[in-house]
């Protein structure tokens, strides 16, 4: 894929993500109560607040906060799981960068969920049919890119997940009879199958021992030296956020209140959130 | 003392209204082949889910000057078959017939006869489960959002298990199959061996679910292709070596029986009314 790679891969400007109608007191979000996204006259939540930020070819982006920060909300958004309820993104291999991917058809859509983008949900449940094969997992993310060859798409599944360290003798069991790590690292050989250029990773070793934890982050690390793909990670471990981000924004009730480097951020927090939340840190 | 009531019907048991709305539904759905277009599914005097989405396409179609056909199974002296021509006739002037070649409107339930259908005559299907995805995704408002995205990679995911399973698609009756290159469509559970049939066929297929309130349609013409990997490709059933019993046919879909008696397996003709003529020319010189 010809990209220029001073120009960014993904950007996002003004994402806002709102739950529920709205109400002439919570039409701008300055008028929002200090330290509370949540609008006392019609309970509306603003999950997210006017986001924007931008991600650059091979490299990875935290996105930490605290839970109900809207982390979850604007990587979903962004996945087209859920509606937006204002703002812009632009892909800079989708229609040269120009067309807002918030307004493309449901086709379009897909188009972007199975070539450009790849999924891992911190619940696999979500991400897998937990009933079907790890390999046909695999597979409905093949067959959606119009592959239909039996024999291809077995061969680029057991590549796939040779990649993940699940060995190729369980590629025809259903990830329900697997373990938490092995399900999380068959849904990132999933979100691979196409070769997408951005990967978002919500919550990914939330839930996992610490021994499994370090096998999935070393993988991701591993997937973005090779592939050089771009890739958002959602967390609220500072933990993963160091191992892993170049960058790093902190968000808390649906705004974003610091972002810049992680070691930046990491060694000199500005925002006395973001100093609670580093003090915190184990 | 009571007087007895005789109850009249409409012309065609069904009344005018109900007619024209299910005969504007199949121009709807003869105008998108393979989709499957909603109505409002009636009361009729047999149970849903015994052929009365059929019934109702045939009695929205039949006039005096018709011939009907009615096969269960290829078979036209079933007790439903029966049931339903009875009910034909005794609200209508058709004629009634088992020669599927002098029928204008043949219904039928998991068969296509024999002898192909011509351009002048309508083949009828009484479907159990319309939707092709409902194996897939449960929810209808999934299933419709899937068809109008052209969303198909679930069911090509259960052809994927299958095969993974079992070597090869393990689905005998009611294959999916894509109308046009636009609609996965369910062919009612009529086995491998007719879909074919359907592929640029002469003559009208019209498809009606009572229970699920769907009707859809294959024209004339039309490009059916059932649903294969490059790999694995589509087979029908193949009967090598068998002949019907009664009327020494090898080139017919055959059913297989079996004695319990003698414990022998023996096998005839599914479609018997094609049966029939086939040992009438046999026995005449």
């Amino acid at each position: 894929m010809i990209h220029d790679a001073s120009r960014p891969l993904l950007s996002v400007r003004h994402l806002t993500k709102r739950f529920g109608k709205g109400c002439a007191a919570c039409s701008h979000p300055e008028q929002l109560p200090e330290g509370s996204n949540h609008c006392p006259h019609c309970g509306t939540v603003w999950a997210c607040n006017d986001l924007s930020f931008d991600l650059y070819e091979g490299e990875i982006l935290g996105i930490v906060g605290e839970s109900g920060s809207g982390k979850s909300s604007l990587v979903q958004c962004l996945y087209f799981d859920n509606p937006v309820t204002d703002g812009s993104a632009t892909i800079a291999t989708y229609e040269k960068g120009a067309a807002n991917i918030f307004c493309a058809s449901s086709q379009q859509k897909r188009y972007i969920r199975n070539h450009l983008m790849g999924m891992v949900y911190q619940n696999p449940w979500i991400g897998l049919r937990m009933q079907f094969s790890s390999g046909g997992n695999i597979a409905e993310k093949l067959i959606a890119a119009g592959q239909f060859n039996v024999h291809n798409i077995r061969a680029r599944a057991k590549e796939l997940l040779e990649h993940v360290e699940i060995p190729v003798t369980r590629m025809d069991e259903a990830p329900l009879h697997f373990s938490g790590g092995m399900q999380q690292r068959v849904q990132i050989s999933k979100a691979l199958a196409n070769h997408p250029p951005i990967l978002l990773l919500d919550e990914v070793t939330t839930g996992l021992d610490l021994s499994v934890q370090a096998r999935v982050l070393d993988l991701i690390r591993r997937i973005q030296r090779e592939s050089r793909t771009a890739m958002i990670v959602v967390s609220h471990d500072l933990g993963v956020i160091r191992m892993l981000c170049d960058r790093t924004m902190v968000m808390k009730q649906g705004r974003c209140i610091e972002a810049g480097l992680t070691d930046q951020i990491l060694e000199d927090p500005h925002h006395a959130y973001t100093q609670l939340l580093v003090h915190s840190l184990l | 003392m009571q007087a007895h009531l005789k109850q009249t019907y409409n012309y065609a048991f069904l009344d005018e209204g109900s007619k024209k709305e299910i005969r504007r539904t199949t121009l709807k759905a003869i105008a998108i082949p393979g989709y499957q277009v909603p109505f409002a599914s009636r009361e009729m005097p047999i149970g849903r889910g015994w052929g009365t989405g059929g019934l109702q396409l045939t009695l929205s179609l039949i006039g005096d000057q018709d011939c009907l056909k009615v096969i269960d199974q290829g078979n036209d002296d079933s007790v439903n078959a029966v049931s339903i021509k009875k009910l034909v006739q005794s609200c209508t002037k058709a004629e009634v017939t088992t020669d599927s070649e002098r029928a204008t409107i043949i219904q039928t339930r998991h068969r296509i006869p024999e002898v192909p259908i011509r351009s002048d005559q309508i083949l009828v299907f009484q479907v159990p489960l319309p939707e092709p995805l409902r194996m897939v995704e449960a929810k209808e408002r999934k299933t419709k959002q899937l068809h109008a995205e052209m969303d198909y990679s679930g069911i090509w995911l259960r052809l994927y298990e299958d095969i993974v399973k079992w070597g090869k698609i393990s689905i005998g009756a009611d294959y999916p199959a894509l109308a046009h290159k636009r609609y996965i469509f369910a062919p009612s559970p009529i086995p491998r061996y007719d879909l074919p049939k359907l592929n640029h066929a002469d003559g009208l297929f019209l498809f009606g679910a009572g229970r699920e309130k769907k009707i859809y349609a294959i024209p004339p013409y039309t490009e059916i292709e059932p649903l294969a990997f490059d790999d694995y490709p589509f087979e029908v059933e193949h009967f090598e070596g068998c002949s019907c019993r009664l009327c020494g046919s090898s080139d017919t879909f055959l059913d297989e029986l079996f004695d319990e008696k003698t414990g022998q397996k023996f096998y005839q003709c599914s479609d018997t009314g094609n049966c029939r003529k086939r040992q009438e020319k046999r026995h005449t010189p």
